[in-house]
């Protein structure tokens, strides 16, 4: 056997495995392997995902008969034109309004967290941080939201400690507010916003922390030897480059608060959510297309909410 | 007035002596630089001036102020950062006038004089282009002009030129001279390059270990050390040992001669043996195991090479051999 023989069959050989064979076939032809790896994943995305998702936005495009409770399959905004009686904008506008101030708290409380996080937590500091922002996500989120109820209700542990520090008069004025009171913190908006807030937090922290991380010492120091104040490098430098982390972690506490249709359930008034509508109408009304255009408000605020992010810069630092 | 003074200032990390008992002098329009090896304290030094870190024992004054409770934002001085520190979500031009605009000025004003110090720079027409479009060069000139439209009366650079390529800090180096000349601010200069050091600065400051070790011109630091660090790390210089000194010149301290000054002579006062050459173009590096001590000599392409294996004997002038006598270590001070 000559020597380019042995070296041949060393390549080749009859001796290898079929998973060496294979190996060198995807490497030979990296397109395949591509689409071996994406297939799977676009389909699922795909058809299961985007595919329902326009299949529900179908239907937003029918009317029911309020006669018949029969779906009327022509194609009109009529569906549309309801979102927009009274009663229905005040289920839009409550729950916008709610995601809103449930971003901007979560968003004032998370940034200090992230930051002391991301600039000085170090070994075990750091690990007991990823802990602690991570360890109520390990839990049910009904068990959660059922303990801040028992926190929250009349007979509450809140209550029991604005008694033990004789300031229950302060409870009962904040109670007796407009809008944000009720009769006691559990059936208010005050106790719906307070869980929303607990709830939704770690999902915000997470994204502005990994934004900070990315900001160098030396770029904030800069700015300080440039003449900026504190506050004046916040304002110019750390919040501009923290920015693409509060934009994505807002859009998770956004968005997750527009479709929650359980905690305003359990907590707080008898005012409806959106999610709450689309379930209602989906379920118990049987009113598909009007579930179906609830559905897409959400869709396009998130839409609008990313636009105008865009437009003021907030994704120029990446 | 010097424009910076530090009185026996240290900076301690619990354990570890950052910056240790430093007395220093950096008098008003000089380009100082600060040289050693990397945590040798130099570095900190400048973040002591610029304020990024507090001293744990001593004073520094710039001219004359006291600054130990004045925070960087604060102080007359501006720094250029080893990695530029560049404003990513500002284009060049905002870039610039980023000192201008918190100081309250205009955005005409402030514009006119960001374009202006860009044109400094030769970066004149860059000002919309964002930091992330410039090359490395480029950004270092923003850095620099960003500093010195402040117009700070010192202006402090943190190994400026370690991320240039040879030929751009050859040219930087050349530059950053000029400007200096030209504006008459007080530079300081943190580099681990002795070329760097030698070539721009008008004092060098040799640091080891978070001391100075010395301080003096460019000449001095290179051709009188004054102790073996300094013959060793500026120089490149060949160290003898005391036993060695006393046999060859009856001194008891160790000395420095320079490897150009070495001469190979069929009889000398000290036998040794070629351990190794390497061509380098002007010269030929030749490595010497002289009783032991390793010493290297550097012969002009016209002088006749030996082999590797070679015993031959060296020798040299008198006055190349520098005595570096224990404890005449000059104050610091002396030399300003």
């Amino acid at each position: 056997m000559t020597m380019a023989q042995t070296t041949a069959s060393a390549q080749i050989g009859p001796s290898e495995g079929v998973l060496t064979r294979l190996s060198d076939t995807l490497w030979r032809r990296p397109t395949l392997l591509l689409l071996i790896l994406l297939t799977p994943p676009a389909l699922w995305l795909g058809i299961i995902y985007l595919g329902s998702l326009f299949a529900l936005l179908l239907q937003s495009f029918f009317s029911i008969d309020h006669f018949t409770g029969l779906i009327n399959h022509e194609f009109t905004l009529a569906t549309y034109a309801e979102l927009f009686t009274p009663a229905n904008f005040d289920i839009i506008r409550r729950t916008v309004g709610m995601a809103a101030l449930v971003t901007v708290a979560s968003a004032v409380i998370a940034f200090p967290i992230a930051y002391y996080a991301a600039r000085y937590a170090k070994g075990a500091w750091r690990a007991l941080f990823y802990l602690g922002i991570m360890m109520p996500l390990w839990s049910s989120y009904l068990v959660k939201v059922y303990a801040w109820k028992l926190i929250l209700a009349k007979e509450g542990i809140l209550t029991w400690i604005f008694e033990g520090l004789h300031l229950t008069w302060l409870l009962d004025a904040y109670l007796a507010l407009p809008v944000i009171g009720g009769n006691s913190l559990s059936v208010s908006p005050t106790g719906t916003f307070l869980v929303f807030v607990y709830v939704w937090l770690p999902y915000i922290v997470l994204p502005i922390q990994a934004a900070l991380e990315r900001v160098p010492t030396s770029m904030l120091e800069a700015s300080g030897d440039l003449g900026a104040k504190p506050a004046q490098t916040f304002r110019h430098v750390l919040l501009p480059l923290a920015l693409p982390g509060v934009i994505a972690g807002s859009i998770f506490t956004f968005s997750l608060t527009l479709g929650d249709y359980i905690i305003p359930q359990i907590i707080g008034t008898s005012r409806l959510f959106i999610g709450q509508a689309v379930y209602q109408h989906q379920g118990i009304a049987g009113n598909i297309p009007l579930a179906a255009a609830f559905a897409v408000v959400p869709i396009v605020i998130m839409g609008v909410y990313l636009w105008i992010a865009k437009r003021m810069g907030a994704f120029d630092a990446l | 007035m010097p424009a910076v003074s530090f009185d026996h200032v240290s900076r301690h990390f619990g354990a570890v002596k950052a910056v240790d008992d430093v007395i220093l002098d950096i008098a008003e329009g000089e380009f100082f630089a600060m040289l050693g090896p990397s945590g040798s304290g130099k570095t900190t030094c400048l973040r002591l001036i610029a304020g990024f870190e507090r001293p744990t024992a001593g004073d520094i004054r710039i001219f004359g102020e006291p600054v130990a409770d004045l925070p960087p934002y604060k102080r007359q001085v501006n720094t250029v950062f080893q990695d530029y520190a560049l404003f990513p979500h500002l284009n060049v031009r905002d870039n610039v006038a980023y000192g201008l605009m918190i100081a309250g000025r205009g955005k005409r004003e402030r514009h006119a004089e960001a374009e202006a110090a860009l044109e400094m720079v030769r970066l004149g027409g860059y000002g919309s282009r964002k930091p992330s479009e410039l090359s490395g060069g480029q950004r270092q000139r923003v850095a620099l002009a960003r500093a010195l439209v402040n117009k700070p009366r010192v202006l402090l650079l943190d190994e400026p030129l370690g991320a240039l390529d040879l030929k751009l800090r050859e040219q930087m180096q050349e530059e950053l001279k000029t400007l200096q000349r030209q504006l008459g601010i007080t530079f300081v200069f943190v580099t681990h390059d002795q070329g760097e050091a030698l070539s721009m600065a008008d004092r060098v400051a040799v640091f080891n270990e978070g001391r100075i070790i010395q301080v003096g011109s460019p000449e001095d630091i290179y051709f009188r050390p004054e102790v073996p660090f300094v013959a060793d790390f500026v120089g490149s210089s060949n160290v003898l040992p005391e036993a060695l000194v006393a046999r060859l010149a009856g001194e008891t301290c160790p000395a420095a001669i320079r490897p150009e000054r070495l001469r190979l002579t069929s009889e000398g006062p000290l036998k040794a043996r070629v351990t190794g050459l390497s061509f380098l173009g002007l010269s030929t590096r030749v490595s010497f195991d002289a009783e032991g001590t390793r010493l290297t000599a550097l012969l002009p392409q016209d002088v006749a090479r030996p082999r590797e294996g070679d015993e031959v004997a060296l020798s040299w002038a008198a006055e190349d051999l520098h005595l570096m006598r224990a404890g005449q270590r000059a104050n610091p001070r002396a030399g300003a």
